[in-house]
């Protein structure tokens, strides 16, 4: 089953790539597996019958947004993260916050993996029942202009509103 | 035909990761970094639900998640700027004060 | 039986000629970065009264092989303290995007071969219903290698072209797509192909129905934006000569820095086959039938690409300021403005 395989081998790549971007301490390497880890993602969706949303994906996500945090990174010459002084300490040993977060991140993984065995009808084939040609552009042009014109107005404002705050968050003290 | 249940597997671990990520790290960009990492996962789990009840609102959920996702990486990367020009550094536990 | 074999037989013929068609465009596309090194200093020549390359060959046509085998033979060599992995991973990326890109991008019309297959095949690597935005967004991981080759090289000169490449692509590139939706808003359609089989036939019998002369504006800016893209003067401030030594690949040399003039190159004719697809009408054209579409198409190419050469050689840089300047605040606005009343002229056209 070539399908099942690209599955896995992306969902592999997705879930990898990501553990990386926070398993090392060089912002540069993090910024480019999470790269690798979108493209993944873009390929999950193509899977799913989502073209445009894959493209969209390595458009907005891995075209634009990836390249402003690299231009942040280089702009700040990755600074690499400091060794806090308990770094080579035992893992048990550190101060409390650090063990609770990671603590708190395990109780996530185990709570999300008892809701998707308790829940029910997780077991069928994906789109197997799916009449709707969900994967053209056409039609999901007519329910964003429609349904969601609202939602995709008021986004544009708040896109607008980043913007500014950007600029002024951005601007040098001093300058007019 | 992959079961449903392993896409919501993928996107629980994935946001999992990025939880862990943003409780662990000590740098700031890394920090967004993973909560770009949950929004994704969010999204792959909004697409899977929405091929599998035959609709297009999932991915236009997505749609959303991602002008939001810029909206965010713009200000919070502004906001890092800002920061950095003031401390010369990028570890949270450095900004404590409330001004400066 | 027999059938069952005769249809798998039939299927890999298929894949056969669609490999085929694929190792096709990829060999065109290193010719074309070749030739496009020799066009443009014999172009260049001629425009500052001189010959240009003249000796390696006959009227200096090896130029081309000979400046590949200088470059193999010189020592690859890696600056001290740079970051080994990204810096021979950036020029690998910046050439496989550039390759990828190509793609989606159809040049021909159905053909036969000259007859020598029974079905016609589809010149062009792949048709995807998506298939402007693929091209949109493969050549904007192009910016990854530039920006990884000036960062990792450990020179403030690399760095500063990185930095200036990243911040000049992500501004040309909502030019760039702007001026694409427009002609998407026209041909009703995301894919190339269709696209071009909609700018077929004539007005009143005699104006091609290209796009070009409904999105004179567009055009100009796709043409303009897509310099900017593709680093190329008057927009070639990530490599600068004379304010940052060579930009993004001062460090490089021997095999790795040849494959960023190549990606350079076929990111040009990327850009150039997007421009006759979208705006020029692709393959139809005046006299030749169809089937013989593919010579319009290289010629139109071709064109486009002395256009590039042209403007190079005779428009001075910007200042970075003003690259700036004029991307947000003219280029920008007008193919907004541009959009809209795109928009407005298919509705009305509709209603």
């Amino acid at each position: 089953m070539p399908e099942t395989l690209v599955f896995y081998l992306l969902s592999a790549i997705a879930i990898g790539a990501s553990a990386l971007v926070i398993g090392q301490r060089n912002p540069m390497y993090s910024v480019l597996l999470l790269i690798a880890s979108f493209g993944a993602l873009a390929g999950l969706y193509i899977q799913l019958q989502a073209p445009f949303v894959a493209v969209a994906q390595i458009i907005i996500y891995a075209g634009a947004i990836m390249v402003l945090f690299l231009f942040v990174v280089m702009l700040l010459n990755a600074p690499q993260e400091d060794a806090a002084e308990w770094d080579r300490t035992h893992p048990l040993r550190r101060p409390t916050i650090s063990r609770f977060g990671g603590l708190l991140a395990a109780l996530l993984v185990v709570q999300l993996a008892w809701a998707l065995l308790s829940a029910r009808g997780v077991e069928a084939p994906v789109g197997a029942g799916a009449v709707a040609d969900t994967g053209s552009v056409r039609a999901l042009g007519r329910v964003l202009f429609s349904e969601y014109v609202f939602a995709f107005e008021a986004t544009s404002v708040l896109i607008l509103v980043a913007m500014l705050g950007a600029v002024v968050l951005a601007r040098r003290e001093g300058e007019s | 035909m992959i079961p449903l249940g392993h896409y919501l597997f993928v996107s629980a671990v994935l946001f999992a990761i990025g939880t862990a990520g943003v409780f662990l790290r000590r740098n700031l960009i890394t920090i967004l970094l993973s909560v770009e990492i949950m929004l994704n996962a969010v999204n792959l789990s909004f697409v899977a639900f929405g091929r599998q009840l035959g609709t297009v609102d999932g991915q236009i959920i997505v749609f959303f998640v991602m002008t939001v996702a810029a909206a965010e990486a713009a200000v919070g990367l502004a906001i890092v700027i800002a920061l950095f020009r003031h401390r010369e550094s990028l570890n949270p536990d450095a900004f404590t004060s409330l001004k400066w | 039986m027999i059938v069952v074999d005769f249809v798998v037989e039939d299927m890999d013929l298929r894949l056969l000629v669609q490999l085929g068609v694929i190792a096709f465009t990829f060999l065109m596309l290193i010719n074309a970065s070749a030739l496009l090194v020799y066009a443009e200093r014999k172009v260049m020549g001629f425009m500052q009264q001189r010959y240009g390359p003249y000796r390696v060959g006959p009227h200096g046509l090896l130029q081309p092989l000979a400046d590949i085998l200088k470059l193999l033979m010189k020592e690859e060599l890696t600056p001290k303290g740079a970051d080994r992995w990204l810096f021979t991973l950036a020029p690998i990326l910046a050439v496989t995007a550039a390759f990828a890109a190509f793609a989606t991008v159809p040049f021909g019309a159905e053909t036969t071969l000259f007859g020598l297959l029974d079905e016609p095949v589809k010149l062009g690597v792949a048709d995807i219903n998506v298939g402007v935005l693929v091209v949109f967004a493969l050549t904007s991981m192009g910016v990854y290698g530039i920006v990884l080759a000036g960062w990792s090289s450990n020179s403030k000169y690399s760095l500063l072209g990185g930095l200036r490449s990243s911040a000049q692509m992500i501004s040309y590139e909502l030019s760039y797509a702007t001026a694409l939706s427009a002609v998407i808003l026209l041909a009703e359609s995301l894919s190339l192909r269709v696209t071009v089989d909609a700018q077929a036939g004539y007005w009143f019998g005699v104006i091609p129905r290209w796009y070009v002369f409904l999105q004179p504006v567009g055009f100009l800016i796709y043409m303009t934006a897509a310099i900017a893209e593709t680093n190329r003067a008057p927009f070639d401030f990530p490599e600068a000569e004379q304010e940052l030594v060579a930009g993004y690949n001062t460090e490089y040399s021997s095999v790795r820095f040849a494959l960023f003039p190549q990606a350079e190159y076929i990111n040009m004719t990327t850009a150039a086959a997007v421009a006759t697809d979208l705006y020029l009408g692709g393959w139809h054209g005046p006299f030749l039938p169809v089937e013989y579409g593919w010579i319009w198409f290289l010629v139109k190419v071709g064109a486009i690409l002395f256009v590039y050469i042209w403007v190079r050689w005779t428009v001075p840089r910007y200042r970075y300021d003003q690259l700036m300047q004029f991307g947000w605040k003219w280029l920008f606005p007008a193919s907004v403005i541009n959009l809209i009343a795109t928009a407005a002229l298919v509705l009305s056209l509709n209603a």
